[in-house]
């Protein structure tokens, strides 16, 4: 099994006739997964890489029956591009832009309290179910599938943390990419407990990063409810207080936001906290 | 984006929020012009985009001409940390009854924009927090963008004791709530908030930060940004669609996507070394993005070794070799590159560097050390 999406799950892709859109929805699709239409208002009629275009969300949801639907529209854009989805029910919302303002996404997170939506991201990678769906940007071909869930706040280096655990003989059920906006729709507590809820799930690795206060969340939620294995790798223990390394989530603004706290709070919580991504395999195998 | 407290109390001002009197100037002609309408005693400030300006002699109450002078004088030639003083702000000095502290500011976990407000203002808010908790009201908008009477009423009641100051608390308050989400604030403080002589309430400090995500949207706030609080290279990076942070380093690092460019800068600290930056080349594959990030990292002098670290998804491998070759070309680089590339087209990338006569690592760890091996050794060729 897998959380979140399998060979089922079936996606429609919005901006799909913008650049960044076309492409990844072309990868998506070699991938296997059900990219059943894309949104472009004003496109309607058009199709690319052969998936019809509709001219908006309840016209592609009703004629493919979509319960999920990926984002690639500019910042500007995004906050109506998810409000789209809440009103037309989509269940899953995976929002790939970058850039997007803080009081837009507030305005998103109202609307999604109020719904049964799940959203990803804002400025994540997006989320794949090794050999059954992808939907996002990672390189599809270094995943293999296989028991070990990843959810992370990065997008490259949960590549280097996947590459190391598949050419380890490591398959993943899912790998999720929470997203780097301080604001986003999924946060660590949410993946961990679908990863301890799954049965094929047998262990789990998280990569977090400076700058809020998820990961000390994550470490109490992991004791009190996380029975399987989990090793963890936080980035930034070099990054200097105050600057915004990137990710506009990612900055030391107090003292327990550091990378230092949030490790010492998840080895607390009875997590192997690693130094270096390629050590993360050997730390699993030992707990498995 | 950081604005000066001067600039924020023009937005006090335009949203009717009641403010001391005064001005900005950076002469002493200027200032004594400005206090001749305010009337003394008027508080000086140092306009710095930095904390601690108080405790670094930034701030001063006068009482005549004479004492404004040499005042004015000593805080325009002081540095706060690091920072000379250009602006000083030259306003009525408020006679002080008590202090209050109100900020609109975002939850992150919540979503949601929360006013945080306490009877004790004048003091670090953090520390309060800290100390006495329970002496902090949070308000949270549940969404919405203007206040709740029904919610709001019982939290001002806690706050001021009589009905006048609740109704006058309650008017400044919507105000700041307006200017919060017009002007996409991530933040909007008055520390402190106080009442005055007269029994009125008036912002005594003014503080806004503005969302940068939200600054192609509100031109005119974004104009108000003080570059020389910008690093030149750190400008030119953004310009160029580079993510770049300077650090103390001697291994210049570039990398794509932000966590593993903080993880490559961890990564060569904990095999002895010390990164010179955080760079983030971004998604995207062009090749003169490299170029553009190894001129600036060049440019630091400190840099021993430049160490590229990319693990292909939509970045490709062959266009980051394209650059390093364009780079190798056009700019002279007189320091060692450690390369490591995998991912997406990394044959393709492997074939083409090799064939102009560099070694490519497969693995992260292995291009670290020896970077780091490199930056670490003695006599190491330098510019």
């Amino acid at each position: 099994m897998s959380i979140l999406i399998d060979q089922n799950t079936k996606v429609i892709v919005q901006g799909i006739t913008g650049r960044d859109g076309s492409f990844h929805a072309k990868q998506m699709k070699e991938y296997g997964t059900q990219v059943v239409g894309g949104v472009t208002p004003g496109k309607g009629g058009q199709d690319v890489e052969g998936i019809p275009v509709f001219n908006s969300v309840k016209e592609a949801k009703e004629a493919t029956g979509a319960n999920a639907a990926v984002i690639y529209v500019p910042a500007k854009f995004a906050k109506d591009a998810m409000l789209e989805d809440i009103a037309n029910g989509i269940e899953l919302i995976i929002c790939i832009t970058e850039g997007i303002p803080v009081l837009d996404m507030v305005e998103v997170k109202k609307a999604l309290d109020k719904s049964k939506s799940r959203l990803i991201g804002p400025n994540c990678p997006g989320l794949i179910s090794p050999g059954k769906s992808k939907i996002g940007i990672m390189p599809g071909h270094i995943h293999r599938p296989g028991n070990i869930g990843v959810v992370s706040r990065s997008g490259t280096l949960t590549y280097e943390v996947v590459f190391n655990l598949t050419t380890n003989g490591m398959g993943q059920t899912t790998c999720v990419g929470l997203g780097g906006d301080p604001i986003i729709g999924t946060r660590f507590v949410d993946v961990l407990k679908l990863f301890q809820d799954d049965p094929d799930t047998r262990g789990i690795v998280m990569v977090g990063e400076i700058g809020g206060g998820d990961e000390q969340t994550a470490a109490e939620f992991i004791k009190s409810y996380v029975k399987k294995p989990v090793v963890a790798f936080i980035a930034g223990r070099t990054a200097p207080a105050g600057k915004r390394m990137g990710h506009a989530g990612a900055i030391i603004s107090s003292g327990d936001s550091t990378a230092e706290a949030k490790m010492q709070m998840l080895r607390d919580a009875g997590v192997n906290v690693i130094d270096f991504p390629d050590e993360i395999p050997q730390a699993l195998a030992a707990k498995l | 984006m950081k604005i000066h407290e001067y600039q924020a109390r023009n937005l006090f001002a335009q949203y009717g929020i009641p403010i001391a009197v005064g001005d900005v100037s950076n002469t002493v002609e200027g200032a004594k012009a400005i206090a001749a309408k305010t009337g003394y005693p008027v508080v000086i400030k140092a306009q710095v985009l930095v904390g601690g300006r108080g405790k670094a002699g930034g701030v001063k109450v006068v009482g005549n001409e004479k004492d404004l002078v040499a005042e004015f004088t000593r805080i325009k030639n002081l540095t706060i940390k690091g920072y000379a003083v250009e602006q000083l702000l030259v306003a009525r000095a408020i006679d002080i009854k008590k202090e209050y502290y109100v900020a609109i500011t975002i939850d992150n976990v919540k979503g949601d924009a929360v006013i945080i407000a306490s009877a004790e203002g004048g003091v670090e808010i953090e520390e309060t927090a800290k100390t006495s908790p329970e002496k902090i009201l949070k308000f949270y908008m549940q969404g919405a963008r203007t206040l709740d009477a029904a919610r709001w009423s019982p939290v001002v009641q806690k706050l001021f004791p009589d009905a006048r100051l609740q109704k006058s608390a309650t008017d400044i308050i919507e105000k700041l709530v307006k200017l919060f989400f017009e002007k996409d604030c991530s933040l909007a403080e008055i520390n402190p908030f106080v009442i005055n002589g007269e029994g009125n309430l008036v912002a005594a400090d003014a503080k806004v930060i503005i969302d940068d995500n939200a600054l192609f949207r509100q031109p005119e706030v974004a104009a108000l940004r003080d570059a020389k609080y910008d690093d030149a290279d750190e400008l030119e990076a953004k310009e160029k669609g580079l993510s770049f942070v300077k650090l103390e380093g001697t291994v210049g690092c570039i990398v794509n996507g932000a966590g593993l460019a903080m993880g490559t800068m961890d990564a060569v600290n904990l095999m002895g070394g010390k990164p010179a930056n955080f760079l983030d080349v971004g998604g995207s594959s062009n090749p003169e993005k490299v170029l553009n990030a190894l001129k600036i990292i060049l440019r630091n002098k400190d840099v021993r070794v430049v160490l590229i670290n990319i693990f292909g998804g939509i970045t490709r491998c062959d266009d980051i070799a394209k650059g390093i070759l364009t780079a190798l070309k056009q700019i002279d680089i007189p320091v060692p590159l450690v390369i490591r590339l995998t991912g997406t087209n990394e044959k393709e990338a492997q074939d083409m560097l090799t064939a102009a006569g560099l070694n490519i690592f497969t693995s992260m760890r292995q291009a670290v050390v020896e970077a780091v091996r490199l930056a670490n050794k003695e006599n190491v060729h330098t510019h």
